[in-house]
């Protein structure tokens, strides 16, 4: 992988909150893979994806990110029963109001990664990366 | 006799209200007129505004100021009454978070004067006539203040000491803040939430709440509510979880949800992600569902809400974490 930037090239900011017991470990296994992924992903470690409040994901954005990922336990997995759960609702429930706000859906991405999915992992933040970069800086508040 | 301490009321970008909740306060009003100075306000009294520039600074004791800032008048009016009163209040929802006039902030200003003025149905304007800054007359140079981009509340623009909530603030609450200031209770540290409560609209209102889980939402005119349970629990957008305490729970006592006019709570930044949150984790998706089934089950229940920004922004649009739309 030629890791070397063009200097001209759109380098997003993207934030990404990460489950304890499933992504973030998923995370660690990438890292003891050696799989290379972009390095534009600034992570935080949250208990559960049913922590993160859309109130985060706003914040992000107001304060400079291109993009966010909520990357949460499959179905039936969650540490905690059901806060993926809560947590696809509310994702979906924001998608819609972002639209209203002029955001892109791609901007806010919801995924589930299961600790052994170190693979999967790389390739959802790849992809996310590409996509955010293709969609150029996003301009709030005339920024 | 001593001077009496002053009293303003100015409106901006508002309908007028708040001003009718201040008189609301009935034979109240004369006691305020004995206690105060009422120096200024476009609604109820003829002073004008180079009454006001006249005056010293800090002359105005307290300045009660309704309204968002929409236009560069707006504006103008707010620094100066900034500069003429020693406690600037912002007065309902408008000043606080943007209320109504703040939703405007999902479109610029182009947006609007396009279909105000050119695009609208019911307008036949051939000549593209839209409001300029300045137009030329016969008589000299007409000028119009400038229609800002964005709204923005009072805070935004100016400094602000206090924060009365509400679209309009509860009468009796307007007069607990007053007889408080009459009675010279000391005032709370500057930047306070005052004639509200702390908590949500949840606390004070009496319907019995139970476990909640949804299966879909409901608008008001598709369903009969059963009066004594929570009416969020049947589906309907009740705002009252997301919502400041102060009113008495007015609109879910006759079954009405609440629509958030007090604003977000202590401790919230944002009104319309802390209703996304609640909502979020109350939909019902028990059930071994596989990823796909529950991408469409909440598809499904998110499909009967036809305007997220106009329903959990309705109040405070403006002062959210947004703010306003991005500008293409």
């Amino acid at each position: 992988m030629n890791t070397k930037r063009n200097e001209n090239e759109f380098e997003p900011k993207i934030l990404g909150f990460l489950c304890n017991w499933c992504s973030y470990a998923a995370a660690d296994k990438a890292g003891t893979m050696q799989k290379p992924y972009p390095a534009n992903v600034h992570f935080i470690r949250v208990m559960c994806s049913g922590r993160v409040d859309p109130q985060f994901v706003l914040k992000a954005y107001e304060e400079g990110a291109d993009g966010v990922i909520i990357l949460a336990c499959h179905p039936g997995d969650c540490h905690y029963k059901e806060g993926n759960l809560k947590a696809v609702g509310r994702h979906n429930m924001l998608l819609r109001l972002l639209k209203q706000f002029g955001i892109e859906e791609e901007r806010c991405r919801f995924d589930y990664v299961s600790a052994s999915e170190g693979g999967k992992f790389v390739s959802v933040i790849t992809d996310m990366v590409g996509t955010v970069k293709e969609l150029g800086p996003l301009c709030l508040n005339g920024k | 006799m001593t001077k009496k301490p002053g009293l303003s009321m100015y409106w901006a970008s508002s309908c007028g209200g708040c001003e009718i909740a201040l008189v609301n306060i009935n034979e109240k009003i004369l006691e305020v007129i004995d206690k105060f100075d009422f120096m200024f306000c476009p609604c109820l009294l003829d002073t004008k505004k180079k009454d006001i520039e006249a005056l010293p600074d800090k002359s105005i004791e307290i300045t009660l100021f309704n309204g968002a800032v929409r236009t560069e008048e707006n504006a103008e009016m707010a620094n100066l009454l900034r500069k003429k009163s020693k406690i600037l209040i912002a007065f309902g929802s408008c000043s606080n978070d943007g209320c109504i006039p703040g939703l405007s902030n999902l479109y610029s200003a182009k947006d609007h004067f396009d279909t105000i003025y050119l695009n609208n149905p019911t307008v036949s304007n051939p000549g593209g006539i839209v409001p300029q800054r300045e137009t030329e007359v016969p008589e000299g140079t007409l000028h119009l203040p400038e229609f800002y981009d964005t709204v923005r509340t009072l805070s935004q623009v100016v400094d602000v000491e206090y924060f009365i909530p509400g679209c309009p603030p509860e009468s009796n609450q307007i007069w607990d803040v007053i007889n408080s200031v009459i009675e010279g209770v000391k005032l709370p540290p500057k930047g306070s939430v005052i004639g509200a409560g702390t908590s949500t609209v949840c606390d004070e209102c009496e319907k019995i709440k139970e476990d909640k889980k949804i299966d879909r939402f409901y608008r008001t005119y598709e369903i009969i509510p059963d009066t004594k349970k929570c009416l969020l629990e049947q589906g309907i957008i009740c705002m009252g979880i997301a919502t400041r305490a102060g009113c008495g729970s007015l609109c879910p006592k006759v079954n009405m949800p609440c629509s958030g006019c007090y604003g977000a709570p202590d401790g919230v930044l944002d009104q319309g992600a802390k209703m996304i949150a609640a909502l979020g984790s109350i939909l019902n998706l028990e059930g071994d569902l596989t990823e796909e089934e529950i991408t469409g089950h909440t598809n499904k229940i998110m499909d009967s809400i036809p305007d997220y920004a106009g329903t959990f922004y309705k109040f405070s649009l403006a002062g959210s974490i947004l703010k306003n739309s991005v500008r293409k």
